[in-house]
């Protein structure tokens, strides 16, 4: 990570409080992602025609949360900003699987014949 | 209320910090990069608020699959993965061309910039044509769900040529729960991708004007930002409903 150019004494750190370098992500490797996106699409329409059982869905999601992480990191830049927002990002998936496994929790305990 | 506005530009004009001060920076922010951020944050907290909105329909999707599993089964080799699978693609490349859009925005590239902004709009509208043929093919079937839902092939799919494992009657009514969710999540992201589509015009148009290519990226990237997120509920969204399970009479 390069540090922005300071053009005058900064003590305090006034320019660049999260110590953000601002990058830019080239045409280049934006292509290897969507390379990788569509790859990964067609593996998981093969991957879905293959009997494997319980490990369908798990793999299905699997590739689907891959894909998202990708896009996540190159797409939108996560991988090259603060940490700040990458802490913003996490918390906010972080909240959501709570929420999922609270409400789930509760499903479960409660309508026993129909798991 | 004159004097107050005449005190701000006052101080404004004798600035205490020492910086150049460029036309999109608002003054409140003690620089660009932190304006940048506070842009960044803002939009991010946004989506995790959007995150919370699609996470409730994908928390009734979880519960019902597992209650009605079969239903769910029957129902989503209704939909059609060469679409779904095609749509996933098209869906793919307008958001690579967004982040193109970005890119071209951030090294100045102003004829460029409008050029990937266009086939943004035209990836996304695509994507919106091929979501409706589906959404037309599902009315003629009758499997919207409601009054006129038919579950007769459902019931007895071998009479309809299917190689689908026959539902009771009450769980093959169970298929609306499916079709139900199935409307509910991929028509809120449509709508999300028509609001989009929407702000690509205006964006569109003040590209063209110069706008986004002299520095002032936010716009760009924000909505950029915006795009990928409802391009990330569509990966989702694809093998949720169309590849539960593709081979019913396995087991």
């Amino acid at each position: 990570m390069t540090q922005p150019e300071q053009h005058f004494h900064d003590p305090s750190n006034i320019t660049n409080p999260e110590h953000a370098s601002h990058h830019i992500v080239t045409p280049a490797q934006y292509a290897l992602v969507f390379a990788s996106l569509l790859a990964g699409t067609a593996l998981t329409v093969v991957a879905a025609n293959i009997d494997l059982g319980v490990f369908n869905p798990i793999i299905a999601l699997g590739i689907a949360s891959t894909k998202m992480v990708i896009v996540i990191l190159f797409f939108m830049h996560v991988k090259y900003q603060s940490h700040l927002i990458k802490a913003t990002v996490a918390a906010g998936f972080f909240m959501f699987l709570v929420l999922i496994t609270m409400t789930l929790s509760d499903y479960i305990s409660r309508a026993w014949g129909l798991w | 209320m004159d004097s107050a506005i005449a005190n701000t530009q006052v101080d404004h004009d004798t600035a205490e910090h020492e910086h150049v001060v460029l036309p999109q920076h608002r003054h409140h922010f003690a620089t660009e990069e932190q304006q940048r951020e506070a842009g960044s944050f803002g939009m991010w907290l946004f989506l995790l608020t959007e995150i919370m909105f699609f996470g409730g329909l994908f928390f009734a999707y979880l519960l019902y699959r597992n209650w009605y599993y079969d239903a769910f089964v029957a129902a989503s080799n209704q939909l059609s993965v060469p679409l779904g699978a095609a749509n996933t693609a098209i869906l793919i490349s307008s958001g690579f061309f967004m982040a193109l859009a970005v890119w071209a925005s951030e090294v100045r590239k102003k004829a460029m910039l409008v050029v990937f902004l266009i086939l943004t709009i035209l990836f996304g509208v695509a994507f919106l044509g091929i979501k409706a043929v589906e959404y037309h093919e599902k009315y003629e079937k009758h499997h919207i769900p409601g009054a006129s839902f038919d579950a007769s092939q459902f019931i007895n799919p071998s009479a309809y040529g299917l190689n689908e494992k026959p539902l009771p009657p009450d769980m093959a009514q169970k298929t609306q729960m499916f079709f139900f969710l199935y409307f509910a999540m991929t028509g809120m992201h449509a709508l999300h991708m028509v609001i989009g589509l929407g702000l690509l015009f205006w964006l569109l148009a003040r590209a063209q004007k110069g706008d986004f290519t002299s520095g002032y990226v936010a716009p760009i990237e924000n909505f950029g930002l915006y795009w990928h997120f409802v391009d990330i509920v569509w990966l989702f969204l694809f093998p949720l409903l169309y590849l539960i399970n593709r081979h019913p009479l396995a087991h």
